[in-house]
């Protein structure tokens, strides 16, 4: 809210109206509403996704999950699985919905196990479409996935053919967040490699991740900044942790390793913190995740994503009719399935047939033409 | 007649000198040099070139490999390497692309086929008539370094799957590769959880042998810590007052050779120092025989004949020779009977065609002819009609001349 800005106009109007309290009431209103989110994470098995979920929601969603082992994942389908909870911090509720995908990628054959997904987001689209085109539209409720966090192994050299494939069979219908996981295992070099090998890809296979808006030119040169260096950190490079560590008379969240120097001299233990931004870029991802862009991410969805969908699915509708009535027409029409490829080669070959016989037929009349001459 | 007094211990009197035995059999085998052959099975960018370059302190040729394969191969390269006076032959075969299909359920093909054909390579030489098997460049895979992507949870599927199809053809020895991301706990967690996964999907990886006193001890702890989680570098990083091979990250050094860091040095110590000859062994002894063995079953030879004598190896693959000659005619006699049987058919056809299309141009020939008759007949009776009608025409206007010649000489008698 950029109040300052209102009590400068406020400062030079004679007369008072009042309307200055708009985004206030805005604000009152939609803390007492209350809001949600979907969130959806998708990528291979062991990439750290739980854990980071946890980590940005400081909570722990996946408290009685079992693990499938290497056997039973030889053949495994993708999974649904929703999780929600309700939060609230300062008074505004969030009711927050995790959307997992246990399986992605985790087969020896994972040719098209994207499908579920994409059926799932779709099917989230057109239950809205048909509550928003209900009669009753009092108590609809919005399931459509508002965010995608695909998680890219860093092990390797850039994306992958799984990769690629999933992020552009996903790209129009959700905003996807790609992210290096496990970044613990990349030195700082490795890191900034490894990024911009990634952007190249993503330009390259014409992928549309999401993009931040252009922040306003009137914000201040210090938003600029951050907003700039934001953008060029992407794809985030995150690490994850479900334990809080003591050290150095501090509370950390962080990953504990047995090598590490501190201040010169050797220690055993030392500390990789999931919340400095020296060591990876979870808190880029929080503030922008949560802190400033969680609306925009829904609006993306809502204004761009599913329009597209609800165009597409109207599109579609209205040509399908248009066939049934040309079915009912008084003029008859060759069927509209088309003939395979057999038939066709059948109806080329008599057409040629004919074609040599009228032919023939010319020529004889030609010739009992000239010997009647 | 020879006579076996069986085999009794004799006690010698005095130093004879046969205890350099062994010692010329390692001046020969320095002669004649060493040689080893490691396969490293891994996902593309896991560290396979970074650890062999760590492990051996040099800098072999690599490429840093695409992931859009369509299909997984293998790069073999091999080196001269010298250590002291010790000269070794090694043979560094990578797979590029390995895991970075989406359908991989023929990833493991292309390493079985490898390993695969240095036996062959290695069966062919030893049945040969004129053979030079100490000549022979040993090309068979010794050891097979499969690297485990960690995850921090368990095998992947490909990885089981994968090492499944290799375990009775090859040494096995798994790492945990880029181990400096999972932490100490996670890392005693892990490795449980692959242990089991392998043994209980039966999986059987490369023990380090018990069988001999002096190394049984320090190979049963090493078997304990299966698989080795190692970290890879060649770049260096001053620690303390010294340059090590390390990795910098914000938060620390992670040192390869500091054994509280990661299992790099156990694994050089078990692979190399240790258990190489070993390996070696096994590949003869086991996983060739196995192959062997297997090979000439398939073929059909046998170690007795139906009637449990021995039967001579030569005999048996001349016998074999004529046969598959024989089956080799056939084969190509019944290719060109179908061949003659084909173009027959063919030709029958095509004469089919021909005559249907002459009967359709007669057919239409003769509706031409029928309709041309039919026309000519109407125009015929036109013209008739068109005849009588003109000497209708002719004889009504003659008549018409007539009357008038006859109305005028009537005038002129009037006029008279």
């Amino acid at each position: 809210m950029q109040k300052g800005k209102l009590t400068g106009l406020r400062a030079t109007e004679k007369q008072y109206v009042g309307f200055a309290t708009l985004p206030n009431q805005v604000h009152r209103k939609s803390v007492k509403k209350g809001f949600d989110f979907t969130l959806m994470v998708a990528g291979e098995s062991g990439m750290g996704k739980s854990t980071l979920v946890n980590s940005l929601f400081l909570t722990d969603l996946y408290k009685d999950r079992k693990l499938l082992n290497a056997e039973e994942r030889i053949n495994q389908t993708v999974e649904i699985i929703k999780h929600t909870v309700d939060i609230e911090e300062k008074g505004v509720k969030l009711k927050l919905t995790i959307v997992d995908t246990p399986g992605f990628g985790d087969a020896v054959n994972n040719n098209e196990c994207w499908k579920p997904i994409t059926d799932y987001i779709d099917q989230q689209f057109e239950q809205y479409f048909r509550d928003e085109s209900g009669l009753n539209r009092k108590n609809i409720q919005d399931n459509r996935v508002h965010c995608c966090l695909y998680f890219i192994p860093p092990f390797g050299h850039g994306l992958r053919p799984v990769d690629v494939e999933f992020m552009k069979a996903l790209h129009e219908k959700v905003n996807i967040i790609p992210l290096i996981a496990k970044a613990d295992c990349l030195t700082p070099n490795e890191i900034k490699k490894l990024k911009d090998r990634i952007r190249e890809e993503i330009d390259k296979f014409g992928i549309k991740v999401y993009q931040f808006p252009e922040c306003d030119s009137d914000e201040d040169e210090e938003f600029k900044q951050l907003d700039k260096e934001l953008k060029e950190c992407t794809p985030f490079a995150v690490i994850g942790s479900n334990t809080v560590v003591e050290a150095r008379g501090q509370r950390v969240r962080g990953r504990l390793y047995p090598w590490g120097i501190v201040e010169g001299k050797f220690t055993n233990k030392f500390l990789c913190s999931v919340e400095n931004q020296s060591h990876c870029d979870f808190v880029k991802l929080r503030n922008m995740l949560i802190r400033s862009h969680m609306h925009d991410l829904k609006d993306v969805t809502c204004d761009v994503h599913y329009e597209n969908y609800r165009a597409q699915c109207i599109q579609e509708m209205t040509s399908k009719l248009a066939q049934d009535n040309r079915m009912e027409s008084p003029i008859p029409i060759l069927p509209l399935s088309t003939p395979d490829v057999d038939t066709e080669k059948l109806i080329k070959m008599k057409d040629e047939e004919l074609k040599r016989m009228q032919e023939m037929l010319n020529k004889m009349q030609q010739q009992m033409h000239d010997k009647e001459q | 007649s020879v006579s076996d007094k069986g085999v009794r211990p004799l006690s010698l009197a005095g130093h004879v000198g046969f205890d350099s035995l062994p010692d010329q059999l390692v001046n020969k085998s320095i002669c004649q040099g060493f040689c080893f052959n490691i396969l490293c099975i891994g996902e593309t960018g896991i560290g396979k070139s970074t650890l062999m370059d760590t492990l051996f302190n040099t800098n072999f040729e690599n490429f840093e490999s695409s992931h859009f394969e369509p299909q997984v191969k293998l790069r073999a390269q091999t080196y001269d390497l010298q250590e002291s006076n010790v000269r070794l032959r090694l043979t560094v075969v990578n797979t590029v692309g390995f895991g970075d299909q989406m359908n991989k359920q023929e990833s493991y093909q292309p390493v079985v086929d490898y390993i695969d054909r240095q036996f062959e390579s290695y069966l062919q030489e030893e049945l040969k008539i004129k053979r030079s098997l100490h000549n022979y460049h040993d090309s068979r895979v010794h050891a097979c370094l499969y690297f485990i992507s960690p995850s921090g949870h368990s095998l992947k599927s490909l990885d089981l799957v994968t090492m499944k199809k290799l375990d009775s053809k090859v040494n096995i020895i798994p790492v945990i590769a880029k181990a400096d991301t999972i932490s100490k706990s996670e890392l005693h967690k892990f490795k449980i959880k692959i242990m089991s996964e392998l043994v209980s999907n039966g999986v059987q990886i490369y023990q380090f042998p018990l069988d001999d006193e002096t190394v049984a001890k320090v190979n049963t702890t090493m078997n304990g810590h299966l698989p080795f989680a190692v970290v890879g570098s060649t770049e260096e990083v001053s620690v303390g007052n010294k340059m090590v091979k390390a990795r910098q990250y914000p938060w620390g050094v992670v040192q390869v050779e500091n054994e509280n860091h990661c299992d790099f040095v156990k694994l050089r110590e078990m692979l190399i120092c240790v258990n190489m000859e070993d390996l070696r062994e096994q590949t003869h002894t086991r996983h060739y025989e196995l192959y062997r063995r297997c090979k000439l079953e398939e073929m059909g030879f046998k170690d007795t004949d139906p009637e449990c004598k021995p039967v001579s190896l030569q005999q048996t693959y001349e016998a074999k020779r004529q046969e598959f000659l024989v089956e080799l005619q056939k084969r190509e006699d019944e290719m060109r009977q179908m061949f003659v049987q084909r173009v027959k058919e063919k030709e029958a056809e095509l004469k089919e065609a021909e005559r249907e299309l002459q009967s359709r141009f007669e057919h239409l020939k003769r509706i031409h002819a029928d309709e041309k008759a039919t026309l000519e007949e109407k125009k015929r009776l036109l013209d008739e009609d068109q005849s009588s009608f003109s000497k209708r025409r002719a004889a009504a206007q003659l008549l018409q001349a007539q009357s008038l010649t006859a109305n005028g000489k009537k005038d002129k008698d009037r006029k008279k």
